[in-house]
């Protein structure tokens, strides 16, 4: 009986909660309750190693435990709650680098305690080198996803440069465990190396590719906690850890896939900003544009019995996701039949898209995935894009030179008519031109999301 | 050689447990919708904020005089919580819009 008050047990118990919620997390129905189910068992397994701690502990020390949650949650809460939905993969983005650090600094704690005990010393090394990675990289990934760092930034040979780094990182905490080193000042020009290391890696990866970055990065934090884990001998952590790390890998696989690159291609292959790619499209891509006004559309809109709805970036960024379901309910109301097209990787995150217009109250019905979409469009009568680019680029289809090459696409320009709403002829995230905009069906109506929409909705109640 | 010989035997248990949850993540996420992709990710994002155990056994463990280590302690268990908490949180509030509307 007294089994069922020990910590291994409450081990035990949490992390199969974590199984079972990640489980849960793949299907519809029952996402938010195995959210809820591994939250829980995080806190059994947080509560479990405080009180159920063997040995004398300062009351200070519990103070300060104490304090650190407190504040830790107060501020997670606030963030997570208050931030817009638009800003979702930045902040998954901010919080596992969070955890990166934690896993890091527990690294940098432990590190003297086990001078001399060479398995527990390559454990703690290697710790310190993902988790500081798994740290930085997410703050770049952060800042190229809020804006403030929008340009890849490439040093000379980069890709050169980068392995050199990490070889001689690797090197260096090879030779710290060989020689059986207690010196601080390598520890800490390890623990350096690593955090620019980190930010390297992420710097030259275009933003667009960001989400499957977070979700390799997510995989790294997970196998440093592990690494916590194997030293500590705790189950928990091992568990946790290692479940995320292979979880994470396989997901960040599968978001490669959604967009059918390879992880390498990712990390090692420029994106759409290589100079050979932006002269080729652009010289393989001529004629002129049609622009059209707010009026016309909501003309054309008011007349047609069809319309798919296609939501990039665009959107999420002008915050006009309650515009736009206004608009598909003043047509619904007229009896027009409206559909939301979703690309896998519209918007910044697989299935951001969703997220945004769930949030709005959209009808879940109404969200089409592109499979099934795709042979809808022939018979619809307009399709209106807004703020997406690269996922409408028929370029996936039919240019093998373009950087986008054999992506799968919605296919769009299939309709009888499409309207692009777009602030400007800017490429986009890819960095590529769109041939899209130059087709004959095709009328580019010009301005800012959520007032283009806007000025639609007031055109058509006039109506 | 002889002292990874020896870890491997004396953490066999320990190394069990990695090889079966390799798998065990494999498999659990198989084929997920890709409209999933991100709470799942956000999810496991939370999961992987167990570190915060390890932050706090560093701080029960650590020397009252040893004030580097504490307060590294403190901001270890600090940004473990705010994984954790922000993490769950963020993953509830973007599942809640996925609830089915009457």
């Amino acid at each position: 009986m007294e089994y069922i008050f020990s910590l291994e047990f409450i081990y035990l118990i949490a992390s199969i909660t974590y199984i079972l919620g990640l489980k849960m997390l793949g299907h519809p129905e029952t996402a938010r309750r195995g959210n809820l189910i591994a939250a829980g068992g995080m806190t059994l397994a947080i509560f479990g190693t405080i009180f159920l701690h063997q040995g004398e502990v300062l009351t200070q020390t519990y103070l300060l435990i104490g304090s650190a949650i407190l504040i830790g949650t107060i501020i997670g809460w606030a963030i997570a709650k208050k931030v817009a939905m638009t800003k979702m993969p930045e902040l998954v983005s901010l919080f596992n680098g969070m955890g990166g650090a934690s896993a890091a600094l527990i690294g940098l704690i432990e590190f003297n305690h086990y001078v001399g005990d060479t398995m527990s010393i390559v454990t703690i090394l290697a710790g310190i080198i993902i988790g500081s990675i798994s740290f930085s990289g997410s703050m770049i990934a952060w800042a190229k996803l809020n804006g403030t760092l929008n340009k890849p930034l490439r040093l000379p040979k980069y890709n050169m440069l980068n392995n050199v780094i990490f070889i001689v990182l690797v090197a260096f905490a090879a030779y710290m465990t060989y020689i059986g080193t207690g010196s601080q000042l390598y520890l800490y020009i390890l623990f350096f190396g690593a955090l620019a290391y980190g930010i390297l890696f992420v710097l030259p990866i275009g933003g667009a590719d960001m989400p499957v970055v977070i979700s390799l990065l997510n995989s790294f934090t997970g196998l440093a906690a592990a690494l916590g884990g194997f030293l500590y001998g705790n189950m928990v952590m091992l568990t946790g850890g290692i479940l995320v790390g292979s979880a994470g890998t396989i997901l960040t696989f599968a978001m490669c896939d959604a967009m059918n690159r390879s992880l390498f291609n990712v990390i090692f292959g420029g994106f759409g900003d290589t100079d050979a790619s932006i002269e080729g499209s652009s010289s393989s891509v001529k004629g002129s544009i049609k622009k059209t006004t707010a009026s016309d559309v909501a003309i054309l809109m008011n007349y047609s019995q069809r319309i798919i709805f296609v939501p990039g970036y665009g959107l999420a960024v002008a915050q006009a996701q309650h515009a736009i379901h206004e608009l598909e309910q003043l047509l619904v109301a007229k009896g027009i039949e409206v559909k939301y097209a979703i690309h896998p990787v519209a918007g910044r995150m697989p299935g951001h898209m969703n997220v945004l217009l769930a949030e709005t109250n959209v009808d879940y019905d109404k969200l089409a995935e592109m499979e099934d979409v795709n042979p809808e469009f022939s018979n619809t009568d307009v399709v209106f894009v807004v703020g997406a680019n690269d996922v409408v680029n028929p370029a996936a289809h039919n240019d093998p030179s373009s950087p986008i090459y054999g992506m799968p696409i919605l296919d769009v320009e299939n309709a009888k008519q499409i309207i692009v709403n777009k602030r400007s002829m800017k490429p986009g995230y890819a960095g590529i031109e769109n041939e899209l905009f130059f087709n004959q069906k095709t009328s580019m109506l010009f301005g800012d999301a959520k007032t283009v929409i806007q000025s639609l909705i007031t055109e058509i109640k006039g109506m | 050689m002889t002292e990874l010989i020896d870890f491997i035997s004396n953490n066999l248990q320990m190394i069990y447990i990695v090889i079966l949850m390799i798998f065990v993540g494999v498999e659990i996420i198989g084929h997920v919708p890709a409209v999933l992709h991100t709470p799942l990710m956000s999810g496991a994002n939370a999961i992987h904020g167990v570190v915060i155990i390890g932050a706090i056994l560093v701080l029960l463990g650590a020397d009252a005089d040893n004030i580097l280590a504490q307060a590294l302690g403190f901001v270890a268990v600090l940004l473990g919580t705010l994984n954790v908490v922000g993490g769950f949180v963020v993953t509830d509030r973007m599942l809640e819009m996925f609830k089915k509307k009457k």
